[in-house]
């Protein structure tokens, strides 16, 4: 049997005072697109952050690749990560971004770097704006340029937080296209958080929904299905846009 | 009769014409009705925002009035229009009263009135109160502000622990360490401050010369302000000067630019790359600011003697030989070292406390300046306790 890319066990997690998740398990598999879904404040982003390695867990395990705990600091990055507002250093140019980790864990020379840069900003639709500082980018060229830093170290996982989030409805599509084709073309592994319908569906092979108030996984699966054939009312008023009742 | 009065007269008149001419322009009705115990209020007319000062003044008078009721009812039935605003200040009339164990609903209104009621809140059943917070006394207010001095403190103590580990264990792989950004560092806060490094220090040792001449011209003793400009520049004023204008200028740079890289994940990001923002981060920026400011004092106890010396030779009749030759004999080289140890003790101090507090920044540009101030303040303090520490210290030593 093959073992899942990412094995969540007994997860909880939260801040000091606050639960936000309780003994949450589930398994994504490689070359899923994995997406962690809920209403405001449920935890999907604190459990993103989980599975990245930033905040450890209050109990349970985490592994990647069968190994434990993730460890992010003082090795080269095992994945990719997009963060939301792109967090691309303000003070580096998008090409220096992008070189960022490949300067520092690799012994490749600056020419084969400056290719490897070329060829990731090309990928994501971003050819010739290695020179351009962040600042001059619009949001969505950010977050683009956020998944070329993220692909540069050629991962087969990446962790993409609301990437289609503030985007005008053309460039939420384009992002959308991208995931897709860096799935099929390159067999990556993606698990993102997303409010997004549209692109919940197009892209969305998997999901978990979290719930603030059983701070519990309600349902699990392909989002499609689960809009149709979820007997869960809170699952079925997410997926049809359907307010509150209570 | 005084001016001043017919004036106030004058007023007085206008505003009891205003609030006639105000009651004239109101546009909604406001009755009291029912029993003793069971009142009711009906409402009528049109009630806008333009109406809302009224409508709040009426809701502050009829909370007196209805001191003996056991229920009230609000009815909404002859409303034309309302608006928002005003059925918030009536949703909240009505959490008062219910606040004093009466029961308060609204009833009536026109469907339209009825949307913007329930948009508003006004048909949900009355909760139970939150028990309310008793203010906080003076005494657990200074409780709570010294209990919060402590844990910064600790933070501070931890993330220097923390920094000793990451610097010990760098030794064995030293290329983790950013030693590119040490050579800016060193050139922004050092280089980039030596003018006013060089302006602050000359004043000082212009305004302490100056201070000690009027009092050493009494006792002859002219000659005597140069041992004391000269000893206080280098063993004390030199290094704390200089290290408050690096506070100000560098350390609330650290905070304000990593608490920025903090909150917009920046640093995240960094550590997602695989770095340590110990090492990447803190440690050239420290490395930086021990190495400069020792240059640094040199130059402000260098400037605050040329100071010294310039109201010698104007006020004092001191002759630029006899400065120097009384300079050779009154200061000794552990004044000036003194200074220059203190002086990387202070550096260090400032970025470890910086990029503390800028790598604990949470909530945005609010954040940012708080932590900034919050590194400026406790940066001037720790400056302070150093100092006492070491004159401690080298007394102890006889230095």
């Amino acid at each position: 049997m093959k073992t899942p890319l990412i094995r969540v066990r007994d997860l909880s997690m939260g801040y000091a005072d606050t639960v936000l998740l309780e003994k949450a398990s589930f398994d994504i598999e490689r070359g899923d697109i994995f997406i962690i879904l809920g209403g405001s404040g449920c935890g999907k982003s604190t459990l993103l952050r989980h599975l990245i390695g930033l905040e450890a867990p209050m109990a349970g395990q985490i592994s990647i690749a069968g190994i434990g705990a993730p460890r992010l600091e003082g090795a080269a990055p095992r994945y990719g990560v997009m963060f939301q507002s792109g967090a691309l250093f303000s003070s580096l140019t998008v090409g220096e971004n992008v070189a960022f980790a490949l300067q520092e864990w690799t012994q490749l020379p600056p020419e084969a770097v400056n290719a490897i840069v070329k060829a990731k900003l090309t990928l994501v639709g971003l050819e010739g704006a290695e020179n351009k500082l962040p600042s001059e980018l619009s949001g969505g060229m950010k977050k683009r340029a956020a998944i070329a830093r993220a692909m540069a170290f050629e991962p087969n996982l990446i962790f993409l937080d609301e990437p289609s989030a503030g985007l005008d409805p053309v460039s939420a599509v384009e992002l959308d296209e991208l995931i897709l084709t860096l799935n099929s073309g390159l067999g990556l592994t993606v698990v993102m958080v997303t409010h997004e319908l549209e692109s919940i569906f197009k892209v969305g092979k998997n999901c978990i929904m979290l719930d603030r108030d059983t701070r519990s996984i309600i349902a699990t699966g392909d989002p499609s299905r689960l809009r149709t054939e979820s007997t869960d009312p809170r699952v079925r008023q997410f997926f049809n846009r359907e307010a509150s009742v209570a | 009769m005084s001016d001043i009065d017919a004036l106030e007269r004058a007023a007085s008149r206008f505003d009891d014409r205003m609030s006639l001419v105000v009651g004239f322009l109101q546009r909604f009705t406001w009755e009291r009705g029912g029993t003793e115990q069971a009142q009711r209020i009906e409402l009528g007319g049109t009630i806008t925002i333009d109406d809302s000062a009224a409508l709040w003044k009426r809701v502050g008078e009829s909370l007196e009035e209805l001191k003996t009721a056991r229920s009230v009812e609000i009815d909404l039935s002859r409303i034309r229009v309302i608006d928002g605003a005003c059925m918030a200040l009536l949703v909240h009339f009505r959490g008062d009263v219910r606040a004093r164990g009466v029961s308060c609903e609204f009833v009536g209104g026109t469907p339209d009135v009825e949307r913007i009621v329930d948009l508003y809140g006004g048909h949900k059943k009355a909760k139970r109160r939150r028990a309310t917070r008793t203010p906080t006394n003076a005494v657990e207010q200074v409780g709570e502000a010294t209990i919060s001095v402590f844990k910064e403190i600790r933070q501070i103590l931890d993330f220097f622990g923390q920094l000793v580990v990451s610097a010990i264990l760098a030794v064995k792989n030293p290329k983790t360490v950013n030693f590119h950004d040490v050579g800016p560092t060193m050139e922004r806060a050092g280089a980039d401050a030596a003018p006013i490094v060089l302006l602050i220090n000359f004043l000082i040792g212009f305004v302490m010369a100056y201070q000690s001449a009027a009092q050493l011209k009494q006792f002859g003793a002219n000659i005597y302000m140069v041992d004391l400009v000269a000893v206080s520049m280098t063993r004390e004023l030199g290094p704390l000067m200089t290290a408050i204008i690096i506070c100000g200028r560098s350390g609330a740079a650290f905070a304000a630019e990593l608490g920025t890289m903090k909150v917009s994940e920046e640093v995240d990001a960094l550590r997602t790359l695989g770095f340590m923002p110990l090492r990447y981060l803190v440690m050239p920026r420290m490395m930086g600011l021990v190495l400069v400011a020792p240059f640094l004092v040199l130059l402000a106890d260098a400037i605050g003697i040329v100071g010294g010396m310039v109201v010698g030779v104007l006020t004092l009749d001191i002759t630029p030989t006899s400065f120097v030759i009384q300079l050779q004999g009154a200061v000794k080289p552990s004044d000036i070292i003194s200074g220059l140890v203190k002086s990387m003790a202070f550096a260090a101090a400032i970025a470890l406390i910086s990029c503390q507090q800028g790598l604990a920044t949470s909530g945005g540009a609010e954040g940012v300046g708080r932590r900034t101030t919050g590194a400026v303040v406790a940066i001037l303090f720790a400056l302070i306790v150093l100092d006492a520490i070491f004159t401690v210290l080298l007394a102890w030593l006889g230095l």
